[in-house]
């Protein structure tokens, strides 16, 4: 089913000097939901996000973001449409946290600050509890707290959809389940998510759709009680991984396999 | 910024752009002041030209150590120089006009730099900074070896000519190479500050700038072409001062409160015709002319930075 909201990829691939990164991928990611994308490392999980976001070059195939092209589409326009978080968070620049977090307003105001702009930096500092650090230079902080500060950029963009690639990197257990409370207010007041995520119970409790790759395809996407199955995590992973369920949600055990193994020794 | 900052900036500068000007001002005033006050503009405009270019440079290369230099133009200059030479002889060189002379080599070295960025450019969608500034550095060593085996070809005399003008000069330009000079330096200081929201943007890197919208390869081009002009009008008016344009941009993102290209542009500028009008007044006027004003700026200079590195001041 083809939603307004919906990114629809058709036909699209990368190769880097003639070695495949992603085979020719269909996908429909659904609108107003999270959807994690899982899988190990190589799996091409980077490379699609990237694609979607545009920050790789024009690709073979087309990626329609609420039924814009991506290749077509001016960068200024589909700032509005969808905000990019990568893995590196390093900067040259020397900025503090309140000037990063007011570049996610530029594709609003070129720049030019209004009320609006300075409500959303004000509402992002809130959000991910940076006001204590928002005159402090991003090189002065733990790498978890740039990460937020990073991460409440992308929000002040307040674009229908977000792309997250690995953004639970550097952060503890209490602020990576804040950020996923966030993005489930976010999903509730209609945006949508995309989140790379290597830990998978951060998947099986707060996502609505998962999809699973593996060397560069697609191998695997649906509800998470339906890709977050033992067989299914542990082909995909190829290592020993048992799920359980609580709360009417998966709760994967992938740390069994150590724990068998110790049982063994003794 | 606090405006007691720029406010003492700006009378600091008035200071010596007065000491400059009226300081022992004697014998035919009208015709001394009318000297002193060419000097001071090409000093002012070179000093604004290599601090604004060395700020935009290091803006697109994400790096505070690299300088327009290491793109090799100051070994370009050095061979267009020993070329020119080569060809024309002493007296030839000597007497060559100004104005053509300045336009020949702003245009040699434009035409490699617009080459180079758009061969580099043209198919990494302006990520390849990392190898542009490789074949930089390669270019500089190609143009550095063809200048001294040209040097060496020469006669001594004509070797010591090669010599003189492989340092800067800052009593060197005539007022034809002045209008030259501003009539490509001042637009591109003009466009610098106009597009300094979009070098915040810039300067994030290419990533966060493409995800915000921005146009990021076109950016770096015009970025680095404006480096072009200004790296080749101050060059081409009075040498190579590589080492200024370090210094001062240092001392900008040193002294500046963040990253905002419109105040690091205009610090950069400032902080270089201070220390440049205010170093050749002392080389002039207190020294009587006993030193190179280049190598005094590079002595002090390197202390200075080096003090702001170590305190952490520049990262």
């Amino acid at each position: 089913m083809k939603t307004r909201s919906a990114i629809e990829i058709t036909g699209l691939s990368h190769a880097v000097q003639r070695t495949e990164i992603l085979a020719p991928t269909t996908l429909t990611l659904p609108g107003g939901k999270i959807t994690a994308l899982i899988g190990p490392n190589g799996a091409g999980k980077s490379t699609l996000s990237r694609l979607i976001a545009r920050i790789e070059p024009p690709p073979e195939g087309t990626v329609l973001v609420n039924g814009l092209d991506v290749a077509q589409t001016p960068g200024a326009r589909l700032a509005r449409e969808l905000a990019f978080m990568g893995q590196h968070t390093g900067l040259a620049s020397r900025l503090r946290v309140r000037e990063l977090v007011a570049f996610g307003r530029w594709p609003h105001c070129a720049g030019r600050p209004g009320p609006a702009d300075s409500a959303a930096i004000a509402r992002a500092l809130h959000d991910f509890e940076l006001e204590p650090l928002a005159g402090r230079f991003l090189d002065t902080l733990s790498g978890g707290q740039a990460q937020r500060a990073h991460l409440a950029m992308a929000a002040a963009q307040q674009t229908p959809w977000l792309i997250l690639d690995e953004p639970l990197n550097n952060l503890d257990l209490a602020h990576a389940r804040a950020l996923m409370a966030h993005l489930a207010r976010l999903r509730e007041a209609g945006g949508s998510v995309l989140i790379v995520l290597h830990d998978l119970n951060f998947a099986a409790g707060w996502a609505d759709h998962v999809v699973a790759m593996k060397a560069g395809a697609v191998v695997a996407e649906g509800p998470p009680a339906e890709v977050l199955t033992a067989p299914g995590l542990s082909a995909l992973y190829e290592t020993e991984i048992a799920v359980t369920e609580h709360c009417g949600r998966p709760l994967v055990l992938h740390h069994l396999g150590g724990v068998a193994e110790r049982r063994q020794e003794a | 910024m606090r405006t007691s900052f720029w406010g003492a900036l700006g009378a600091l500068l008035a200071t010596v752009i007065a000491l400059w000007l009226f300081q022992g001002l004697t014998g035919n005033t009208g015709f001394v002041l009318s000297l002193r006050a060419k000097k001071l503009a090409a000093l002012m405009l070179v000093a604004a030209s290599v601090g604004m270019a060395t700020v935009l440079f290091q803006s697109v290369a994400q790096n505070r150590i690299l300088t327009p230099s290491i793109m090799g133009f100051d070994a370009l200059y050095l061979l267009v120089q020993s070329l020119a030479l080569a060809t024309l002889g002493i007296t030839g060189f000597v007497t060559l006009p100004a104005g053509p002379k300045f336009l020949i080599e702003t245009a040699v070295m434009a035409a490699l730099a617009v080459a180079l960025f758009g061969t580099l450019l043209g198919r990494g969608g302006g990520r390849d900074i990392g190898r542009t500034i490789l074949s930089g550095v390669i270019l500089g060593i190609l143009f550095r070896a063809g200048a001294t085996l040209v040097a060496r070809l020469l006669d001594p005399n004509a070797n010591a000519v090669v010599q003189s003008v492989s340092f800067a000069n800052f009593s060197r330009p005539s007022a034809e190479a002045l209008g030259w000079a501003a009539l490509v330096a001042l637009p591109a200081m003009a466009a610098a500050l106009w597009l300094g929201p979009r070098l915040d943007v810039m300067a994030l890197g290419r990533d966060r700038a493409v995800s915000l919208g921005l146009r990021y390869r076109a950016m770096v081009l015009a970025a680095l072409f404006l480096v072009a002009l200004l790296t080749v009008a101050a060059t081409a008016l009075v040498g190579p001062v590589a080492f200024l344009g370090l210094i001062v941009a240092g001392l900008a993102h040193g002294l500046a409160p963040g990253a905002r290209h419109r105040t690091l542009l205009t610090l950069a500028a400032l902080l270089a015709a201070l220390m440049l009008v205010g170093g050749q007044w002392a080389f002039e006027r207190l020294f009587g002319l006993k030193a190179t004003l280049s190598v005094v700026i590079e002595f002090a200079g390197g202390l200075l930075f080096l003090t702001l590195l170590m305190r952490g001041k520049i990262r």
